[in-house]
């Protein structure tokens, strides 16, 4: 049973069991503009939540994609090498960026769910 | 989102309804995007026709009978020379020759010029101009204008479809077609185009009247900046600063000859001296290898690690389809090919010299 949790950074996690699927939101997606570039994560690089984990290149400027928890890359969406619009045009879907193995599962209390998120976008 | 000083374009509440995204550039809440976004936007103005509010940007007409004698103290042109509608492409130079601001002068009759200044350096030129003023029989006004650029292969064709002749009218050329109103064949693009400085009201207007069109299109400050690049244009501030010379910048063929051997603009010695020995460092256009943007700052490398300049623009280039970017290497290494090394967040990326501009110059000049 996945169960999606969300941060303020507008970052979207998507969990199953201790491996969660991050992404950049909807919202996030659309302040940045028409990507051009994803600097993807090396496998197995131990992160600590609020790392740079990826780093994703509009026309105009970079931005950092933060750890939203601490744990272990184990895979990167390699599709967005040749296509990083996918991050525009499915966010949540496709587009999404790394998967993590999680360090400690309890740090997925302090995160908000799509409720909360919707209220903190406004 | 921005404070007390911040300026508003006074066609603000059209960009607010058309969808822009604002963010602040030279004091300004400027639209940066609109819905179709920054790629869109940039391919649109290569294919059609975009339209760009550039009220930021400050019209000056410098007007007298020592108007021409103050222009060319002021720049390192000989304004007395121009024909009338003829606009060029200069500087205000300080007594270091370095660039205070790049603008273009516009000869409007015998004895009245139009400088178009950029919206940063506005004030700092109102100052140098009316300080220049007093030594010459001279008056400078600041013009309280919408600014609009139409750029495009179809700029031309959808003025005329909004009942504006643009036929007799040649690149870097300008007029003054209406009351109040001034146009020229210029921009900031590499395309054909016109800018056009009219009163708010007129502005509204013609504004209408060219969205009717579906070739012209809202363009934003973003893709302005990329098709600038492009175009390997500079931008004040980044390119060419106060601390950088039009030798160094490679900009001297905005300087005629007479004027290099004899001028007495502000910064003559300066800049004849930097000429003689040669510049240390130029301006080049920068291509990094793969798909990721080399951005402004980065520091540049030769094979062995060594220092050889830094990024002063970059970018992605949706017409190039790859990234563009623009700096100062030393002058030993700025010859077209030579492989750096960029340093992005520690990482080398290859970097080659690349001709400007990255997109060819379509201007209409006969």
């Amino acid at each position: 049973m996945a169960k999606t949790y969300f941060t303020e950074d507008h970052e979207w996690l998507r969990v199953e069991g201790d491996i969660a699927t991050v992404g950049i939101t909807d919202y996030a997606q659309e302040q940045l503009g028409d990507l051009v570039f994803v600097e993807l994560p090396e496998l197995g690089k131990k992160l600590t939540k609020g790392d740079t984990a990826v780093v994703v290149e509009s026309v105009k400027a970079a931005s950092d994609v933060y750890a939203p928890v601490d744990g272990e890359i184990i895979e990167a969406n390699t599709s967005l090498s040749s296509d990083p619009s996918l991050v525009n045009s499915a966010a949540t879907g496709a587009g999404w960026l790394w998967k993590m193995k999680l360090a400690d599962a309890s740090q997925l209390e302090g995160l908000l769910d799509e409720a909360a998120y919707k209220t903190h976008i406004g | 989102m921005t404070g007390d000083d911040t300026k508003h374009l006074p066609l603000e509440d059209l960009h607010a309804a058309a969808g822009a995204r604002f963010g602040a550039f030279a004091g300004w809440s400027m639209p940066l995007t609109y819905p179709a976004g920054v790629m869109k936007e940039h391919l649109h103005t290569r294919e059609h026709a975009g339209l760009f509010d550039i009220s930021h940007m400050r019209l000056f007409e410098v007007s007298g009978p020592g108007a021409a004698a103050l222009v060319t103290r002021a720049c390192p042109l000989d304004a007395g020379a121009l024909a009338i509608s003829q606009s060029k492409y200069t500087f205000f130079l300080n007594e270091a020759a370095g660039i205070i601001d790049d603008l273009i002068i516009t000869r409007l009759g015998g004895e009245r010029f139009m400088v178009v200044a950029n919206a940063g350096n506005a004030a700092t030129d109102e100052k140098h101009l009316r300080a220049l003023a007093a030594d010459f029989d001279a008056k400078v006004d600041a013009l309280d204008r919408v600014f609009l650029a139409i750029q495009g292969p179809e700029a031309w064709a959808a003025l005329f479809r909004a009942g504006i002749e643009t036929g007799s009218l040649l690149f870097m050329h300008g007029i003054e077609p209406r009351e109040n109103w001034f146009m020229s064949r210029s921009g900031y693009t590499g395309e054909d185009g016109f800018e056009i400085g009219l009163p708010e009201a007129d502005a509204r207007n013609l504004v209408a009247k060219l969205l009717e069109d579906e070739r012209v299109l809202w363009i934003g400050l973003a893709a302005r900046d990329s098709l600038r690049l492009e175009a390997g244009l500079c931008l004040h501030g980044q390119d060419i600063t106060p601390e950088i010379d039009p030798v160094s910048a490679g900009l001297m063929w905005a300087v005629p000859k007479e004027i290099r051997a004899a001028g007495s603009f502000i910064g003559a010695d300066a800049l004849r001296a930097i000429a003689a020995r040669g510049p240390a460092h130029k301006r080049v256009g920068l291509k990094p290898e793969g798909r990721q943007p080399v951005r402004a700052g980065a520091a540049l490398f030769d094979a062995d690690g060594n220092p050889a300049g830094h990024v002063t623009s970059g970018g992605f280039g949706p017409s190039a389809a790859h990234p563009v970017a623009m700096g100062y290497v030393q002058t030993a290494l700025a010859l077209s090919g030579t492989r750096l090394f960029a340093d992005v967040r520690g990482t080398k990326i290859p970097i080659d010299i690349n001709p400007l501009p990255f997109t060819p110059h379509r201007y209409r000049k006969g």
